[in-house]
């Protein structure tokens, strides 16, 4: 069953989306809002590592040794200016994006197995990802027209 | 005294009806107007004195113009060529985007509406808001969220008729005087009804309630989410109101599951009894009124805290019925014109931003392009927009009728932007203030009784406010600069026709009876001729929603709403796809905690407010002698026990200090919880805001001036 290599992989790229959350919180300091938002982002995500602990606990956890073979590519560094936080906030999208369907198809195969416990889980979880999603899509879509049409830098 | 001329007051939101009294061409005095449904006769001090006093002293009669770093006298057609050749230079090298308007909640609605159609389809703009963006805008958020669209549900005649009254942050004797002594009159009269306070400060407000709870400040949603299990627990709620008129009622018993009295009153400080015994107020009255303020509003988890108290009202079926309702109140006069004018970060009308049609009708209205409005995202609010100048992305800034160099957070910043030399600033006032110094250009405004024009106060009371003498010598009215503005830039509609077609007040309070038609604030059945005499007229009928119909149907809300949590916009299918048809919504959230903790470094909170004496920066009501002598200097209140361990006495000057700034003030020993300080945040010298931050609302976007962290000592 590989169901434990993907609760690997999710419960890693937990890891690094809640890490990028935190990188941009520190890195765009001088956007209160982003910084704000994206730590309790960033405390709720690791909420969601907890939910999935005891599902890890029963099925076990297969952790790839080969990240570029399944893991989303980690946060880096965060940019300055209009557009480098445009770039950033795009990166932890992308990163957002990745989990959210890692959590569809682990409820895909928990509904296979009929779990009820798991699908919970994917359910709550699924929800505050798509907050995620939601949340930095507005960012975007605010920043993005001052970012490419005026902003200096 | 030659003549009384009608009015209302611009000291505060209750809006009372007033006379103004003229003799040789001067203001002498004002009385309340007897017939008006808002005050019935009855004034403040604010409006006794402050309202007129200044209108002879220190004012700017001609434009000034920043010249070899001084401001230097000029007229007025240099001033508005000045402004021109900036606006137009700027338009054409970076585009619209590099404009940006930061106005008031003091002009009338004449004049928001006439710059609201300059900014949005002329220039084509989204960068405009208010200052209103510090007082009201969780009013606002808090009202489209639960409601679908801004518009006080209650008026000023449920304090007669409510049995019990709830002031959530809102110390009523300091901010609306008159509104506090018709609570008085029930007070001390027979059926006296039941009140609660909620409030950090012990204030004269708090002393005359049934309950008062303070908690800590940055924890009213964790109280409130305790006040919304504890009605839910008991079975305080209306099932079948809920059922018909409500969505959301699970996945708020769900959030708000945790929140025991005994874990609301760890987080808040507040006794498990006293929150249980508010529950019980709430829940068994039979007519149920709350106002709430800046408590609630300045605070991080803002337009979620207010949303709560529209759930405590829509749990019970208590909105839209006689003494039953909830006012989200407003800080300013003409705080409401800003918002339904489109001077703040909304369209005109209520309209909502992300709705193609409400664009594309008003485009039609204005004979304009509808890609002329900007309509990509919401329009940008007060502290984006003084972000973007600080990044050099707005280059053009115009203030009008505020003073941002006291008013705004974090000050030191503040001056900063206003100083840059890739910044122009316009500001247009009728003192010299601390911003008027700070800019390239300083336009001489006419002020209140010096123009004619339209407001509308907390409860949607409509008052018309005669000319009652003419402006000083030079001093032109803003209506008359953003016309003026207008016409030399030369804005053309469709069909080349200039793009605003009223030359004066009645003109534009007759377009914007069009423009609000068929809207919730609907202004077609008012005109000038209606408002004269009497009293002030509400749109809307004197309540909303006695039939628990709501503005939430898809194609008419005002706003698809946001997340509580993170500000993010519910986009229209996942809007349509709840139906919500008429239907309230009762929005949750999660408490968490406020950006800024106590610390070893930074131990005490500190929150501003108001003094009863004065209004804003001071600037008429400094000049007006028995307010100013009342209260002429800042000061810091500590509660006694504090004062005690830092071992300070009465009138000893501290040095109160944020990572941001200090100002040094003497200590007043009193009204202050333990562990929390009050600054007044009235005075430019020694200003609170030196030490407050800049951060706000993820919903409304207001910031929050009741949440710093301080240290105190002996200077």
């Amino acid at each position: 069953m590989h169901l434990a290599t993907y609760l690997g992989l999710l419960h890693t790229s937990l890891g690094t989306l809640a890490e990028a959350f935190r990188e941009v919180a520190k890195g765009h300091g001088d956007e209160p809002d982003v910084e704000h938002t994206c730590e309790v982002l960033a405390s709720r995500i690791d909420g969601q590592a907890e939910q999935l602990s005891p599902i890890v606990d029963r099925y076990g956890e297969h952790r790839e040794a080969e990240p570029e073979r399944l893991h989303a590519a980690e946060f880096e560094q965060t940019r300055t200016g209009g557009v480098g936080l445009l770039r950033d906030l795009q990166d932890l999208y992308a990163l957002s994006s990745f989990t959210d369907i890692t959590w569809t198809v682990v409820g895909q195969a928990a509904q296979g197995l009929r779990d009820r416990e798991l699908m919970d889980v994917v359910s709550a979880c699924e929800q505050d990802t798509a907050r995620q999603l939601a949340w930095l899509k507005t960012r975007i879509k605010q920043s993005a027209p001052q970012a490419l049409i005026v902003a200096k830098d | 005294m030659d003549r009384w001329v009608q009015s209302a007051c611009v000291l505060c939101s209750n809006g009372c009806g007033c006379d103004i009294a003229v003799r040789d061409g001067r203001i002498v005095g004002v009385r309340g107007r007897a017939d008006d449904i808002v005050n019935r006769g009855r004034l403040g001090p604010k409006g006794l004195y402050g309202s007129w006093q200044a209108h002879g002293k220190d004012r700017l009669t001609t434009p000034l113009l920043h010249r070899d770093g001084k401001l230097r006298e000029t007229d007025w057609d240099t001033a508005m060529s000045e402004i021109v050749r900036r606006s137009q230079d700027l338009l054409a090298e970076s585009g619209a985007l590099s404009h940006g308007f930061y106005t008031s909640g003091q002009l009338f609605l004449e004049e928001y509406y006439t710059l609201g159609m300059i900014g949005k389809a002329g220039i084509g703009t989204p960068h405009m808001d208010g200052n209103t963006r510090l007082c009201t805008a969780t009013a606002a958020a808090a009202l489209k969220e639960s409601f679908g669209s801004d518009g006080q549900p209650a008026c000023h005649a449920d304090v007669d008729l409510c049995d019990a009254l709830f002031l959530f942050g809102h110390n009523m004797a300091a901010t609306q005087t008159v509104l506090w002594a018709r609570v008085l009159d029930r007070m001390a009269g027979p059926g006296r009804p039941r009140l609660v306070v909620v409030d950090p400060r012990r204030t004269p407000t708090a002393e005359a309630a049934d309950v008062h709870l303070a908690p800590l400040p940055g924890t009213n949603q964790a109280l409130l989410n305790g006040l919304v299990r504890a009605l839910i627990e008991n079975g305080w709620v209306d099932r079948d109101y809920v059922d018909q008129h409500t969505l959301g009622f699970e996945e708020l018993k769900a959030t708000v599951e945790p929140y025991t009295p005994e874990h609301v009153a760890g987080i808040c400080r507040v006794s498990p009894a006293d929150l249980v015994r508010t529950a019980e107020i709430f829940g068994t009255s039979d007519r149920v009124l709350s106002t709430v303020l800046q408590g609630f509003y300045q605070s991080h988890q803002a337009t979620a805290a207010s949303c709560q108290v529209n759930n405590l009202h829509l749990l019970r079926g208590q909105i839209g019925g006689p003494g039953s309702g909830v006012m989200q109140m407003n800080g300013q006069p003409t705080a409401q014109n800003t918002r339904e004018c489109g001077a703040d970060g909304d369209l005109p009308g209520f309209r909502n931003w992300d709705n193609p049609e409400h664009v594309e009708e008003l485009a039609r209205l204005w004979n304009v392009d509808p890609l002329t409005i900007p309509h990509w995202a919401p329009p940008t609010h007060a502290m984006q927009i003084w972000r973007y100048a600080e990044q050099g992305s707005i280059r053009f800034l115009w203030i009008s009728a505020t003073n941002p160099a006291v008013s705004l957070p974090e000050l030191g910043r503040i001056r900063e932007i206003l100083r840059r030399e890739d910044l122009f600033v316009v500001a247009q006032d009728a003192f010299r203030t601390e911003t008027t110094e700070l800019a390239d250009v300083v336009l001489p405004a006419a002020l209140w009784g010096e123009k004619q024009g339209t407001f509308t106060n907390l409860s949607r009371v409509v008052h018309l406010s005669e000319q009652a003498v003419a402006p000083p010598a030079g001093a032109r009215s803003d209506l008359d600069i953003f016309l003026d503005y207008a016409d030399r830039m030369g804005f053309r509609d469709r069909n080349d026709d200039p793009l605003i077609k009223w030359k004066d007040a009645e003109g534009a309070f007759d377009a914007w009876r069009e423009c609000s038609r068929g809207r919730p604030c609907d202004y077609s059945e008012l005109s000038y001729e209606r408002l004269r005499g009497g009293s002030g007229i509400p749109w809307g009928g004197e309540r909303l929603y006695a039939d628990g119909v709501f503005p939430t149907a898809a194609g008419y809300c005002e706003d698809y709403g946001h997340d509580l949590l993170t500000g993010a916009s519910t986009t229209p299918t996942d809007y349509q796809a709840r139906r919500p048809d008429g239907r309230a919504f009762l929005k949750a959230a999660e408490y968490t905690p406020a950006p800024e903790q106590p610390s070893d470094e930074y131990p005490f909170l500190c929150t501003t407010g108001r003094s009863v004496y004065h209004f804003h920066s001071r600037t008429k009501t400094r000049r007006a002698p028995e307010l100013q002598k009342a209260a002429p200097d800042p000061w810091v209140e500590l509660s006694p026990a504090d004062a005690d361990e830092l071992g300070l006495s009465e009138g000893d000057v501290v040095r109160v200090e944020s990572e941001r700034g200090f100002v040094e003030v003497p200590v007043r020993i009193g009204r202050c919880r333990d562990g929390v300080v009050f600054l007044p945040f009235h005075y430019g010298f020694q200003a609170a805001n030196e030490l407050t931050p800049t951060e706000w609302d993820p919903v409304s976007k207001q910031p929050l001036f009741k949440i710093s962290t301080v240290r105190i000592r002996r200077v």
